[in-house]
């Protein structure tokens, strides 16, 4: 738990340390373009090493239903905290969809492993806190990429510290040994899911970084808005 | 969740590209043709399903391409950098800018693996010369993923000149790029830099065979 703590503390001072960086980049959305290019090399070391080859080994061992019940499982465990996020929001019919999402998977689809309650009707949301900050008017503020944890502005970064605070999985098991295993696990499927993609996204790209960077700053936009956002102004012409 | 949005994307794209019919069409019921024939088609293919990224780029050009406008595209992607360009440099742009999505899209088409398409509910007034009609991918076992596609009416029917993908949109996501590129070396660097791409595209996809 300590250690969850101590990086739900890390993510908000760096966002509180970023936005009293200088401006030195020339895109003003990522003014701190040349500092992310550098994490972003990292993340992607990271990932050439160490996290992808066990994401594809995971990937190639297990069985298609057993993936989709690992990611059913921790996509249940968070239903509970996008129930509060819409809550937060001011969407209490939404909130109380995910609540009962959460009852029904957890019982009927035995611990979350089958979502019976998608096709029963009730969708599944995806919120989170920096998504309320956003929702509360916070801006997002410049973009930044930390360590590991990937693409965030500095509005998200905030958000994470405390979706990071709030994560059953810090608290529940009491064993340090079960909940790291699944951390460990719940970060391999994250993986694992991503690998189809890739691909696509390394023939779409002339540049990586900034292709996803863009993505990033659109979707978090488009999920704000839950889908719905105010057209940006067409600059095209 | 950055993670789960670019794979459910991705796989996705594919059907992205399944758009557009005929000319007469009303832009939703062109959509909804395009996207269930090219599906049809994808369903019945064993060889796309298993990868075979030709015969997906075969099947896109045939029947997707003729439903796009690519030259409102690439001016959508380059924003105010799309003036700068002469009309030779343009008519090299929008070659290069398609080459790159078609493959691109082809490739994710060859990801499907029964999802459905689900039309939203679409309204437009008689006078509109530009409209939006949104369809929600549906997945076993996946969240539902929104595909929205920007539509134009012109003199030879309505056309696509913008796919949004969960949000993100597959045209002006390249705006900020395009912009770094003519900043770093003119439009001429652009250009390059597309050529470069699409050759290391080519040759990596011949390595594959």
């Amino acid at each position: 738990m300590t250690s969850i703590r101590k990086l739900a503390a890390l993510s908000l001072l760096a966002s509180l340390v970023l936005t009293g960086c200088a401006t030195t980049g020339e895109n003003p959305k990522d003014p701190w373009e040349r500092q992310n290019r550098a994490v972003f090399a990292f993340n992607e070391g990271v990932d050439k090493y160490a996290l992808k080859p066990v994401a594809q080994g995971y990937d190639y061992v297990l069985p298609t239903p057993v993936k989709t019940g690992v990611t059913n499982f921790f996509d249940n465990i968070g239903d509970l905290w996008i129930g509060v996020n819409n809550l937060l929001q001011g969407k209490p019919a939404d909130a109380a969809s995910d609540l009962g999402r959460l009852l029904i998977n957890s019982t009927v689809g035995i611990l979350g492993v089958f979502d019976v309650a998608t096709p029963m009707g009730l969708e599944k949301h995806e919120e989170d806190f920096g998504q309320t900050l956003g929702r509360w008017g916070a801006e997002p503020g410049p973009y930044v990429v930390l360590p590991v944890a990937g693409p965030r502005d500095v509005r998200d970064s905030g958000g994470l510290a405390v979706d990071l605070l709030t994560d059953p999985l810090s608290y529940y098991p009491h064993q340090v040994a079960v909940r790291n295993s699944l951390w460990g696990v719940r970060l391999v499927n994250n993986r694992a899911v991503l690998l189809p993609a890739e691909k696509v996204i390394d023939e779409a790209a002339l540049d990586k970084y900034s292709y996803l960077r863009d993505a990033y700053l659109q979707r978090r936009r488009n999920l704000v808005y839950d889908g719905n956002p105010p057209r940006p102004k067409d600059d095209d012409e | 969740m950055m993670k789960r949005l670019l794979s459910l994307a991705s796989t996705l794209l594919a059907l992205a590209c399944a758009a557009p019919a005929m000319a007469d069409d009303a832009p939703d019921a062109l959509v909804k043709r395009v996207t269930e024939d090219v599906l049809q088609i994808v369903r019945g293919d064993k060889d796309i399903q298993s990868g075979n990224t030709q015969k997906a780029i075969a099947l896109v050009e045939a029947k997707v391409l003729p439903h796009f406008n690519f030259n409102h595209m690439t001016a959508l992607a380059m924003g105010r950098d799309w003036n700068k360009a002469n009309p030779d440099q343009k008519k090299v742009l929008v070659t290069e800018f398609r080459t790159l999505l078609v493959r691109t899209y082809s490739n994710a088409l060859t990801a499907y693996k029964n999802q459905t398409i689900e039309y939203k509910p679409f309204k437009m007034q008689p006078a509109d010369t530009e409209v939006l009609v949104r369809t929600q991918v549906n997945q076993p076992g996946g969240k539902p993923v929104q595909i929205d596609y920007n539509l134009e009416k012109l003199d030879e029917g309505w056309k696509v000149f913008d796919v949004v993908v969960a949000g993100v949109s597959l045209v002006t996501n390249y705006r900020d790029t395009f912009t770094q590129e003519v900043r770093a070396g003119g439009v001429d660097g652009l250009i390059k830099s597309l050529q470069t791409k699409n050759k290391a595209s080519e040759a990596k996809a011949a390595e594959r065979k």
